[in-house]
């Protein structure tokens, strides 16, 4: 019989390894599943990972990387402050909706006007609407130790009514013969959040997602809040010595990664997708977990976990689309991922034993 | 930076040329944007039985590919753009929500065929397509008000948009011809495609009195919640969902994209392609009637028939006057039938019908 023990102390070189160890362990098992659905596990995974980065059309799938990376490092980096802390916010996707929302919203209100302040003030907006859906469950901890877990996550479903109710009324296109869905932001240069270069896929959403990786880093090591998010999460007890707030830490994180949430949305609905309409959201709310956990919770860690998922996004569109392989399989894959990530993580937490009868 | 710029444009622009120019030699290659699985059971497997008709029919000429559970967004114009840079000739999007961005594609592709489903947006190279599914509605409503003894018709509706509402409005007008005390209660689900909100659904209806449940969406999930109920009749949406059949499946709305798809294809390889509006309906068999099992009794079977065959000669429009709409308000007037510009963009519920549709 195997069993766990925990170390004393975790392991540091199988913590740093263990995202790679991740990877490696899912590349090993996603080409055992190709190949037993009949496809060349070489050439699969070779098309997941290397097609987008430098194949014949990489000119096309490189900026794509950016844009479909963007929304998941925003997300991930507001997250990981939180996670840090033992704060958890379950419920991005449903502050990304709001985010979207209010941005477009915003933009929208001005139509067809043109000025250069609208889309700064969609970008505020955008942020106050991930903001304040965020606090719901921030003040109901705070303020009756509700469980931040549920109230977050239960929200993504108001959000998504709410989300399904603007397209079909407030924010719906008049001139869209009844379909739902807003205006189509692209067509309305104000409110367009374009690519800063052409061709290049930076689009400010992108920019934005550099900054907070920056200032994430720079709160994490070189401000006192930074330490305090850092301790509660390692040292609760030693935390409150140390005269943590806990209630002002509670309303910083999950405020502060409901707005880069909502940023996310707002940069999405007014870039990429170009409207808002009942099924705008993806799942970035929810990938961007994989990603914060994928990182380490680290910024730098963040920034390229979320360019892998994806990698793995538009390889796997890819490997679809040449290979004829089930998007079911794909996102098994991609499932693999997170698994073997815990489980490498455990690993760092324990050791595996024989177990012996113990003598004494 | 500007360097780099020119030179990126000029690298695309030569990868653009040498995929169109590669295959205008061999193969001629299709491609199809599919919104949910190929196993869903419904919408998007029948589009798939269209692409395998495309395959049977030319074989070696032509090589299909495609991408299922595309979300519609950002994702969906990178599939297709992926499909078009990698030489595909001609590309079959599949959802109402991949209008605008097969719209942007096409303008980068200009040699590259696009037919959108559903949508209303045309370009020199964009067409679109749809079926005239509220005709099978209408033999749908037949059946639904003289079978239902509760007189409470359930109906699952996905997204109150005019495809939708269309068929709601036809199927009320036709179960409430035959029987005058029938009321419909509606669900939005706001989705295509989910078998747990779908079996919810389904649920719901059936515990408020329903024994009929017509669903838009394209799971069977609600034929499997109507079998466990027993005593509630279904009918197949989408695909023919024989596997229910007798019962509750009673019939069905067939899509059958199969000769449209094969069609357009011969076209682009005969090199006469061109971009139309395509809706069609009973009368070309885009629209299939399943099976009417022997759940219906035989008289009302050949009334649904009859219905069937008046509507594929021309000789039954489902939406003939008179007719009012909800807030009682004259739609059309005895004998007069509705134009296809008031069908495509419908947003009112006929007299009659409760509920408002969701704004």
């Amino acid at each position: 019989m195997l069993r766990l023990e925990k170390r004393a102390q975790p392991d540091r070189r199988l913590a740093l390894a263990s995202p790679v160890l991740a990877v490696l362990a899912t590349i090993v098992a996603g080409g055992l599943l190709f190949a037993f659905l009949g496809k060349n596990p070489f050439i699969a995974i070779g098309t997941i990972f290397w097609e987008p980065l430098f194949g014949e059309f990489a000119f096309y799938y490189r900026p794509q990387l950016l844009v479909k990376g963007a929304p998941l490092i925003l997300i991930a980096i507001g997250l990981s402050l939180g996670f840090r802390a033992g704060i958890w916010n379950i419920g991005a996707e449903g502050q990304y909706i709001m985010g979207a929302l209010f941005g477009a919203g915003a933009g929208l209100a001005f139509y067809p006007a043109e000025s250069p302040l609208i889309f700064p003030l969609m970008i505020v907006a955008g942020a106050f609407g991930g903001f304040l859906w965020a606090m719901i469950p921030a003040i109901l901890k705070v303020r009756f130790g509700t469980n931040e877990i549920l109230v977050s996550l239960m929200l993504v479903y108001v959000a998504e009514q709410f989300l399904a109710s603007m397209s079909l009324g407030l924010l719906k296109n008049p001139e869209g013969f009844g379909f739902p869905g807003s205006r189509n932001l692209q067509q309305y240069a104000s409110a367009h959040n374009a690519e800063i270069i052409a061709g290049t896929g930076m689009h400010w959403g992108v920019v934005f997602a550099f900054i907070a990786v920056i200032f994430a880093y720079a709160l994490l090591n070189r401000h006192m809040l930074g330490f305090h998010i850092r301790l509660t999460g390692e040292a609760p007890r030693a935390a409150r010595f140390a005269g943590v707030n806990p209630p002002r830490l509670i309303l910083f994180c999950l405020g502060t990664s409901g707005a880069l949430a909502g940023l996310a949305g707002m940069f999405e609905a007014s870039g990429p997708a170009g409207v808002v309409s009942i099924d705008f959201n993806v799942g970035y709310g929810f990938t961007a977990i994989i990603v914060a956990f994928l990182g380490r919770l680290h910024p730098i860690g963040i920034l390229l976990a979320g360019f892998l998922m994806a990698l793995t996004y538009i390889g796997g569109e890819i490997a679809q689309s040449n290979l004829g392989l089930p998007a079911a399989a794909i996102q098994v894959f991609q499932g693999m991922l997170l698994f073997f990530l815990l489980a490498a993580d455990l690993l760092t937490n324990f050791r595996i034993r024989r177990a012996v009868p113990e003598a004494a | 930076m500007k360097l780099t710029r020119r030179m990126l444009m000029a690298a695309s622009a030569a990868a653009i040329g040498l995929a169109t120019g590669a295959t205008a030699q061999d193969k001629t290659k299709v491609g199809f944007v599919y919104v949910g699985p190929v196993g869903d059971g419904g919408w998007t497997y029948e589009h798939d039985q269209g692409r395998l008709a495309v395959e049977e029919e030319f074989g070696d000429a032509v090589e299909t590919v495609y991408v299922e559970s595309v979300p519609e967004g950002p994702d969906a114009e990178r599939v297709m753009t992926q499909m078009a840079l990698q030489g595909a000739d001609l590309i079959f999007t599949t959802s109402f929500g991949y209008m605008d961005q097969t719209i942007n594609v096409a303008a980068k592709f200009p040699d590259v065929k696009f037919e959108h489903a559903t949508g209303y947006k045309r370009a020199d190279n964009v067409s679109t397509y749809s079926a005239r599914f509220y005709e099978g509605r209408a033999i749908q409503g037949h059946i639904a008000g003289n079978m239902t003894e509760s007189n409470i018709i359930g109906y699952i509706g996905s997204y109150p948009i005019p495809e939708v509402i269309r068929g709601i409005n036809s199927a009320y007008i036709h179960a409430k011809k035959v029987n005058p005390d029938v009321e419909f209660k509606i669900i939005w689900a706001y989705t295509w495609f989910d078998p747990a909100k779908e079996a919810d659904a389904a649920k719901a209806l059936i515990e408020q009195g329903a024994d009929v449940i017509l669903q838009h969406t394209d799971s069977t999930a609600p034929q499997a919640a109507a079998q466990e109920a027993g005593n509630v009749i279904t009918f197949g949406q989408a695909s023919d969902m024989s596997e229910y059949a007798p019962m509750p499946r009673v019939s069905s709305i067939i899509d059958n994209w199969a000769p449209y798809y094969v069609a357009r294809t011969k076209a682009v390889i005969d090199g006469t392609w061109e971009s139309v509006d395509t809706w069609d309906g009973i009368s070309t068999g885009m629209v299939g009637i399943g099976e009417i099992t022997d759940a219906v009794p035989a008289e009302v079977k050949a009334e649904a028939l009859a219905m069937k065959e008046a509507i594929a000669a021309g000789e039954y429009h489902p939406f003939t006057g008179p007719l009012k709409k909800q807030d009682g308000s004259d739609w059309l007037a005895e004998g007069e039938v509705a134009d296809d510009g008031t069908l495509l963009g419908m947003n009112f519920f006929v007299e009659g019908l409760t509920g408002e549709i969701p704004q």
